[in-house]
């Protein structure tokens, strides 16, 4: 008799509950954990743990169940296997994560076949978000720090002349592709384009630097992905003397992720990246975001941009599915309820634009500098607000269509 | 300097510097294989076992690096012995197909290992100061760590040939590798002199391991990823010649750079071009026997 009352109660209970009923929303995180670029997977899964542990409550009495898998290497093939699983079998309702372009430019038509948003947290070649209606991004696109960079460095660095090196990859041709158009109609003139190999292996940088070297532009803009490959680009740049040679090392902030920066040395101070993140950013929610960071990741560890744009990711899809009251399931009504979303975070303020569905935010131009302190760090020395991707403003080759 | 000679001058100095790391690494794999016939994949893995040992030496314990790489190279070879007697010698009769399972399982089963331990993440080595920076060497600068390999690279060539040509126990290793057969009927051990020459190749693999970290960056999937170049090297010299595995480590090194550096949209294409080349006019490589 017991037994039964209690059920009794149980089932009163869901019969009062009704609408509030608590929902379980299953999030997919696609990172790579394995390979050369893990430490990229490992620097946004971070910040999504860490996102989650601080703000579970927010969404309560709705629960987020998050399923991760291994991203694997930056060819898209992985990618689109696990991704696909995670809709058919674990039926997740939300994909995010999504460091390398090819993953999110292969899984672009599975997503919209499923209707299963799909919350871009890195990849940043530009036309990516058109592939989709149901893609929104909350990283950046290529054109985001490199078409700026083109202006800033021709007008305030002083390069009349520049080379590109990069990787050989979407992102890497989208992001010369950018820096060239903004460099040019500044005045300046690419001398040559690099191309560097596979994102697959970090190379030897040598070769292709030497040739840069001996040919003595003013400037060298480099692409690589973050992590170890930036930590390549600043040895072989300062085994071969450039900056001494007159070769300023110019790029975004993939060129010195907070991660890495420390390992660097002296080769890197001078160097000048645009970018929208850097640990030395003066905002509180910046302030808060390091320390949470350090409290649980310890005092070495630091996030770098691909965390912060992780840490934005969360707070968005946390914030939607408040706003849905978890329910999520209609893909449709989840990018709609992002679009335009707002909100004050380690990059400063960021947008979902709602014709684009990709983010617009503050572009800062940062130079490495030795602080007080003995470590290294940024120095702001310009900003720009409320940047929006210049590729599709433009419609520039495939961003147009 | 005039352009050109300029340009000349960077490709062939690293390219240089990368056919002695190329050479370092390989010339064991050559040796064992012109030997006893065995086909040894795992070869690259003791070349990432050295590197980790490099790694773990310079950062957890402060030694510097160069000790660090001589106690890599004695290590690895000591306990690539272990390999040898406990494992691959079970496989000497065996047919190829055998020991390549063999051996490329252990190789799976290493980089499994080295990410338990160490994770995916590519791994940096401390230098000391004189490695790092460039160096004048009158005419104009070059990179001080790339110096440096030439250097050594040069030294071990000189250690190795004396050995080779003008040793007891080169005589021997030469006489074993042209007839094993016969070598064994006058009385040498061969048995023996394999063990020896597989733990000297494995060291050196380990030494170049080692000496890769600051070029490439060390992570576990090194244990594959440059094995396909070592066997090219392997190839391309002839099974089992010093010179041979030498002249290939400086063409393939000076032709990729060189590749690299003037037609950088071709990308790794030079490496494959010269060894069809190479193959189909010498199918036995440089200095191999037909």
């Amino acid at each position: 008799m017991r037994t039964l009352g209690w059920l009794g109660l149980a089932a009163l209970a869901f019969t009062v509950g009704g609408g509030a009923q608590a929902e379980t929303i299953k999030i997919g995180v696609v990172l790579p954990f394995s390979g050369a670029n893990a430490d990229l997977g490992h620097q946004i899964d971070k910040a999504f743990d860490l996102y989650v542990k601080l703000h579970a409550k927010d969404i309560e009495p709705n629960k987020a169940e998050i399923i991760k898998r291994d991203e694997g290497p930056p060819t898209g093939a992985q990618a689109k296997t696990v991704a696909t699983e995670l809709v058919t079998n674990d039926k997740v309702q939300i994909l995010t994560g999504f460091v390398f372009s090819p993953s999110a430019i292969a899984l672009a038509p599975v997503v919209t076949q499923a209707k299963v948003p799909m919350i871009i947290a890195n990849a940043g070649t530009a036309w990516i978000t058109n592939l989709s209606p149901y893609i929104a991004r909350l990283s950046f696109s290529m054109w985001h720090p490199a078409f700026p960079m083109g202006a800033y460095a021709y007008d305030k660095i002083g390069c009349k002349t520049a080379a590109m090196a990069y990787t050989d990859f979407p992102p890497g041709k989208d992001s010369t592709e950018a820096f060239k158009t903004g460099f040019e109609k500044a005045g300046g003139k690419v001398t040559e384009a690099v191309p560097m190999g596979s994102p697959v292996q970090v190379p030897d940088f040598t070769p292709f630097f030497q040739r840069i070297k001996d040919a003595k532009p003013d400037c060298m803009y480099v692409f690589i992905p973050s992590g170890a490959h930036a930590a390549g680009v600043m040895k072989a740049y300062g085994e071969l003397g450039m900056r001494k040679g007159g070769v300023k090392l110019i790029g975004p902030m993939d060129l010195i992720p907070d991660n890495k920066l420390q390992d660097m040395g002296d080769a890197a101070i001078g160097t000048v990246v645009m970018g929208h993140y850097s640990v030395d950013l003066e905002n509180p929610e910046n302030k808060e975001f390091n320390k949470a960071w350090h409290d649980i990741y310890g005092k070495d560890s630091y996030p770098d941009f691909m965390s912060a744009a992780g840490w934005d990711t969360m707070h968005a899809i946390f914030d939607t599915i408040k706003k849905l009251n978890g329910k999520v399931s209609d893909g449709e009504k989840v990018i709609d309820a992002m679009k335009g979303w707002t909100s004050e975070g380690p990059r400063g303020t960021v947008m979902i634009d709602s014709a684009t569905r990709d983010i617009v935010q503050d572009e800062h131009a940062m130079e490495v500098v030795r602080k007080p302190d003995g470590k290294l760090g940024v120095k702001i020395l310009g900003t720009t607000k409320g940047v929006k991707d210049e590729c599709k403003e433009l419609k520039v080759g495939r961003c147009g269509s | 300097m005039p352009q050109v000679a300029n340009i000349a001058v960077s490709i062939l100095f690293d390219g240089l510097a990368y056919a002695m790391f190329l050479f370092i690494t390989s010339v064991g794999l050559s040796v064992t294989m012109g030997l006893m016939g065995f086909v040894n994949l795992a070869h690259g893995a003791f070349a990432m076992a050295g590197g980790y040992v490099v790694v773990t030496l310079t950062r957890s314990f402060g030694v510097e690096f160069i000790p660090s790489l001589v106690v890599a190279s004695v290590v690895v070879g000591a306990v690539s012995v272990v390999f040898e007697r406990w494992l691959y010698r079970r496989l000497y009769k065996s047919t190829d197909l055998e020991q390549v399972l063999l051996t490329i399982g252990l190789a799976f089963m290493a980089i499994a290992t080295a990410t338990y331990f160490y994770g995916p993440i590519p791994k940096s080595v401390p230098l000391p100061g004189w490695l790092q920076g460039d160096v004048n060497l009158g005419f104009r600068y070059f990179p001080s760590y790339r110096a440096f390999l030439i250097v050594l690279g040069t030294a071990l060539i000189a250690v190795l040939w004396y050995v080779f040509e003008r040793t007891n126990i080169g005589a021997k290793i030469r006489a074993a590798v042209d007839n094993r057969r016969m070598a064994e009927s006058v009385g040498i051990n061969v048995d023996r002199l394999f063990t020896l020459t597989f733990a000297i190749g494995s060291g050196l693999a380990a030494l170049g391991g080692g000496l890769a970290i600051q070029l490439f960056g060390l992570s576990p999937s090194f244990a594959v990823l440059y094995l396909v170049l070592f066997l090219i090297v392997v190839a391309v010299g002839g099974l089992g010649s010093l010179k041979g595995t030498l002249l290939a480590a400086l063409v393939l090194g000076v032709f990729d750079t060189a590749g690299k550096y003037l037609l950088a949209d071709a990308g790794g294409f030079f490496v494959y071009a010269v060894t069809v080349a190479v193959l189909l006019i010498k199918p036995a490589g440089f200095y191999g026997r037909e």
